[in-house]
């Protein structure tokens, strides 16, 4: 009896799979495609600029031509938020759409699922945002190369400027999980080397998206640090800076702060907005070269929208993916390898490389200060840093990446 | 001391913020048995109708009356949730309700950012609260005393509401025995929708007051309906005095432990719930609660083993579902062997419900310690992956072993809310524990043997091994320590006067039911050749709850039917369409109201009128039922 049901269901769900298998393939000679894999659920204050930036790439590829003739095919799943689900996605997308390379991820261990089933099933996968270190050094795999400015490339930009300071005391506030962790760890160890003079006074660590705001100010108010490292960002950020302002936590004391300065999330803070903090971020307003020129103008006459820096991430990505695969003239992964290391092309930001030794592009980050203009916070002081500045020698790569 | 003082107040504000959410969350379950896992959507609901209102209305009374009505329209939401929904199925059998919630959350969650955008939204500051006060150098904000006196405030009214009106006396009288108030003529469905109301307008209000403070996001739901639950019960469930102890307790111990553990905040109100259930198992302020008066005709009809015809039935499906790998490709493979591993994991939790009466809240932290047992073993000891198989399901055992002593000890919502504490404490133990679990990036390249490693075969071990453990758990629910398991889920006292030793079988029944846990998630590992401290938070033990209930927990082997349906729907509709969630929630709810006992459990109940219409003489014993008096 029960036995019936249990094979209507899983009949069901076998049969509008394989029928969405096969009307795939018959499409499949004129086109390249690409399986695109992100957290749209679960992140879409990041996700539906990204998705808009990629979007537009793919318009401007296929208007130019596509790739060596053929149609640029993007085919996005959303993850959820999900290490599993992101696994399922990829399988989706390589097992039954037959997808040239994946591409996409926002989290880190996300990233890293993704990248460790591309190696088993021997995938290209370009990593587009995880920022973790571990995805191109300690967990490296020759199938995966990575787009963002990694942790420690952000921390070292960073650094640069806050060795500057006069401070000595120095308190941090990092949400409770691998980024912020390794966030804290990198900038430590970057900063005390340049500044042995200098002392970490107190850490705080509120779960990521359930910081209690109140006390994590007051108590880093009361280890009285001259400077502050802030990680934290999205509605924590917000909460920090709202109950710091109130509390006067960063009355007198320098912020050094990670991200804080892409619009995703200064743009939110509005007028309360703190002014004076060092942070990373992308101020579309003020940047002047003809690279990026040609893409803000495009991105807003498509999407009568500025772009947040997702929009620059999602684009650059399929940029980057559509290059390897010209450059490659072929789907086959180790082709793609090949191609991809030291592959040079332009970008919004300027020239950028994937490098062959550890996979990681040279994309640069912007540094600035925060301020305040017209009730809206702003980046200041801009400027761009490339990315092959800030990266540690390749002798010391060559310890932290595992050999092929 | 300045500083202690001002820390102090800062936990009071945040224990304010909760109590409010926590106090709807506590009159709601208490009269009427709902665990309202939509409470955090209508908290969330709130914030975002605050903030609209507040944006377009200026000036304080455009703020303040801003707040207000956001509130109201929410309870008037919340009111049609309650009339459309809800009382249809105030019959179904326990928790039902908290698979409707469920799919409403879902949908929720997907409607704010087709509403409001994806973007954080920072309302304004309360006109009148904007500052700080100075007190001997440290600054207080004025909305953080406005907030501390509001706290005590709702107490007040709400007490006076309950001591000093007749409505009062009556929600009192059904959280102590809503029978009994039905039987004294007291209409029911009035008294519901009004608490019902009445919880909502408090939710909506706790997030509408969290403007000032807070960014609106569509994440603010799952941020507080857990750590709300966690404080209604640490309470006392029904008492609003335990949950403004609780919530204070709580805040507390946060806002001071930070200076000692920094990385305490994220399992400290697990840990407090864990410490609080172990010494008292009704909470701070609750009562034992009563034995239930369910009489022992729970089920629609009495379980029996399947027929020789309905065998042979079975053994067809599963033959036709092992020739899935000649007709189809690498992906629906996969994704079969995922559907497979989710029914081990759905009949085990089911097992426990619906034959041990015990509804875990934590299970996946069973399905996550197999899996890091397989991880840990085969990453570090090298084992090979049949020892891994067999071994690392053991790292369940153990701690279901360890947990389900103490779990056992209480019954009902206490059970599975103690359940959820351990599951939590061993996510954060996977989460912080960096060095071993490599934590919340997980251990990757878990992957099968070679044997193993083709969808196809993968997919036979699967199957074979789900096959394997619905019968094992079938032969189980009628051996007799099924039986005697059955009879302390009816009823407790009558089997200990027959000899049964109660707490221990349902003991043995918990670890049971953690070691084909840890089974799935074993194969769960090898399936995605890594493991995440997801792989035992709280959203995976939701979805296995769901399965349960979807499938039907008055059943023998609902849940087989409701993992496949759920997973593959859920893999189906995050593959094809962006707004997920909003469909799933949606089908969630129609499920509800079509099914209100389960998919199967409604099928057999449709079945078993059908038979007896047929054959209407044939066996009345079998076909009396006992209406339980709800």
């Amino acid at each position: 009896m029960r036995g019936y049901f249990v094979g209507a269901g899983l009949a069901i769900a076998v049969a509008s799979m394989a029928t969405g298998a096969m009307t795939t393939q018959a499409m499949a000679q004129s086109e390249i495609k690409i399986g695109e894999i992100n957290s749209y659920s679960l992140l879409p204050a990041f996700t539906e600029p990204y998705r808009k930036g990629w979007q537009l790439a793919v318009e401007e590829i296929n208007a130019a031509g596509g790739i060596n003739g053929k149609k640029l095919v993007v085919i996005s799943k959303d993850d959820g938020g999900k290490p599993a689900d992101a696994q399922t996605a990829a399988n989706e997308l390589v097992s039954s759409e037959n997808v040239a390379m994946l591409t996409g991820t926002f989290l880190s261990n996300i990233g890293l699922a993704v990248s460790d089933f591309a190696n088993q099933k021997k995938v290209f996968f370009l990593a587009a945002e995880p920022l973790t270190d571990a995805i191109t050094w300690s967990k490296g795999n020759r199938y995966t190369f990575r787009l963002r400015p990694s942790n420690y490339m952000q921390a070292a930009m960073l650094v640069e400027e806050a060795a500057k300071l006069p401070a000595k005391r120095w308190a941090t506030i990092a949400p409770n999980y691998e980024y912020g962790q390794s966030a804290v760890a990198v900038f430590k160890k970057l900063m005390s080397e340049k500044r042995p003079d200098i002392q970490w006074v107190d850490e705080q660590w509120p779960p990521q998206g359930k910081i209690d705001a109140g006390p994590v100010v007051q108590a880093t108010a009361a280890a009285n640090p001259e400077a502050i490292l802030n990680v934290t960002f999205g509605a924590d950020l917000v909460k920090l800076v709202r109950e710091g302002n109130t509390r006067g936590l960063f009355k007198g004391r320098t912020v050094v702060s990670f991200l804080t300065g892409e619009p995703e999330y200064l743009d939110p803070l509005k007028d309360e907005t703190p002014e004076g903090w060092i942070v990373t971020g992308y101020p579309w307003y003020s940047i002047k070269t003809p690279e990026h020129d040609a893409f803000l103008k495009a991105y807003q006459a498509k999407y009568n929208d500025y772009p947040r820096l997702g929009s620059i991430v999602g684009y650059q990505t399929i940029k980057a993916a559509a290059a390897i695969l010209a450059k490659a003239g072929s789907s086959d992964p180790e082709k793609l390898i090949a191609a991809a290391e030291g592959i040079s092309m332009s970008s919004p930001f300027g020239e950028i490389t994937f490098r062959k030794i550890d996979h990681q592009s040279t994309l640069g980050a912007f540094t600035g200060k925060t301020a305040l203009k017209d009730g809206k916070g702003i980046m200041v002081d801009t400027a761009y840093r490339k990315g092959s500045d800030y990266l540690p020698s390749d002798a010391e790569i060559e310890k932290l990446r595992p050999k092929d | 001391m300045a500083f202690y003082v001002v820390q102090f107040l800062t936990g009071l504000a945040s224990a304010a913020s909760l109590f409010l959410v926590a106090s709807g969350l506590s009159i709601i379950f208490g009269v009427t048995r709902i665990v309202n896992f939509a409470h955090g959507a209508f908290y969330m609901l709130g914030a975002y109708v605050a903030f609209t209102l507040t944006e377009r209305f200026s000036g304080a009374f455009g703020f303040w009356g801003g707040i207000v009505i956001a509130a109201l329209v929410v309870a008037v939401i919340g009111v049609l949730v309650e009339m459309v929904l809800l009382r249809r199925i105030y019959h179904s059998p326990e928790l039902f309700q908290l698979l409707a919630t469920f799919g409403l959350t879902l949908m929720v969650e997907d409607l704010v950012v087709l509403i409001w955008g994806p973007d954080d939204l920072v309302g304004r500051r309360a006109p009148g609260f904007k500052g700080a006060i100075d007190f001997f150098g440290q600054n207080i904000p004025s909305y953080d005393l406005f907030l501390i006196a509001l706290g005590p405030v709702v107490l007040g009214v709400l007490w006076l509401l309950f001591q000093r009106t007749r409505w009062g006396v009556l929600v009192r009288a059904a959280t102590q025995d809503r029978d009994m108030v039905a039987a004294l003529g007291v209409n029911q469905k009035w008294l519901f929708t009004s608490v019902f109301a009445l919880g909502v307008f408090l939710a909506a209000l706790g997030g509408a007051l969290q403007i000032p403070r807070d960014a609106v996001n569509h994440a603010m739901d799952l941020r507080v309906i857990v750590e709300v639950f966690v404080v209604v019960v640490i309470g006392g469930l029904g008492s609003i005095i335990g949950a403004f102890v609780a919530a204070v307790l709580v805040s507390e111990l946060n806002a001071f432990g930070i200076l000692i553990f920094p990385k305490i905040s994220i399992i400290l109100v697990f840990l407090v719930m864990a410490v609080v259930l172990i010494v008292r198992p009704w909470g701070l302020f609750g009562k034992p609660e009563a034995p239930a008066r369910r009489t022992p005709g729970l089920t629609v009809n009495p379980w029996r083993p399947l027929t020789t015809n309905e065998r042979l039935a079975a053994i067809a499906v599963l033959v036709v579902a092992a020739a899935l790998p000649f007709v189809a490709g690498n992906y629906v493979l996969t994704v079969g062997s995922e559907i497979a591993i989710f029914v081990i994991f759905a009949v085990s939790l089911h097992f426990l419900m619906s034959v041990g009466g015990l509804a875990s809240f934590g299970h996946a932290a069973y399905f996550g310690l197999g899996a890091y047992g397989v991880a840990l073993l085969s990453k570090m000891a090298g084992l090979p992956m049949i020892a891994c198989l067999l071994l690392g399901p053991l790292l369940g055992l153990l701690g279901a072993a360890v947990f389900g002593f103490f779990a056992v000890q209480l019954s009902g919502v206490y059970f599975a809310m103690l359940t959820l504490a351990f599951a939590q404490i061993v996510w954060s133990i996977a989460f912080q524990w960096v060095s071993v679990t490599g934590g919340d990036n997980g251990i990757l390249g878990v992957w099968p043997e070679k044997w193993a490693a083709s969808p196809s075969h993968f997919y036979w071990l699967s199957l074979g091994i789900a096959a394997l453990a619905v019968v094992i758990l079938r032969i189980i629910v009628f051996s007799p320590f099924g039986f005697a398991l059955r009879a302390t889920r009816d009823s407790p006292l009558r089997g200990e006067a027959i000899g049964i030793n109660g707490k221990r079988i349902q003991w043995t029944a918990f670890v049971i039911a953690g070691t084909v846990a840890g089974l799935a998630g074993a194969l769960f590992a090898y399936l995605k050749g890594s493991v995440f401290p997801d792989n035992m938070g709280i959203s995976l033990s939701v979805d296995a709850l769901v399965m349960v209930l979807l499938g039907g927990v008055e059943t023998v082997s609902g849940a087989v039917v409701g993992a496949i349906v759920y997973k593959a729907l859920n893999i189906w509709l995050v593959s094809q369409t962006d707004l997920s969630k909003l469909v799933l929630g949606g089908f969630v709810v129609l499920i509800v109201v079509a099914f209100p006992k389960g998919i199967v459990g409604t099928l057999e109940a449709f079945m078993h009128r059908r038979r007896k219409s047929s054959s209407s003489a044939s066996s009345p014993l079998l076909t009396s039922r006992i209406e339980s008096a709800e």
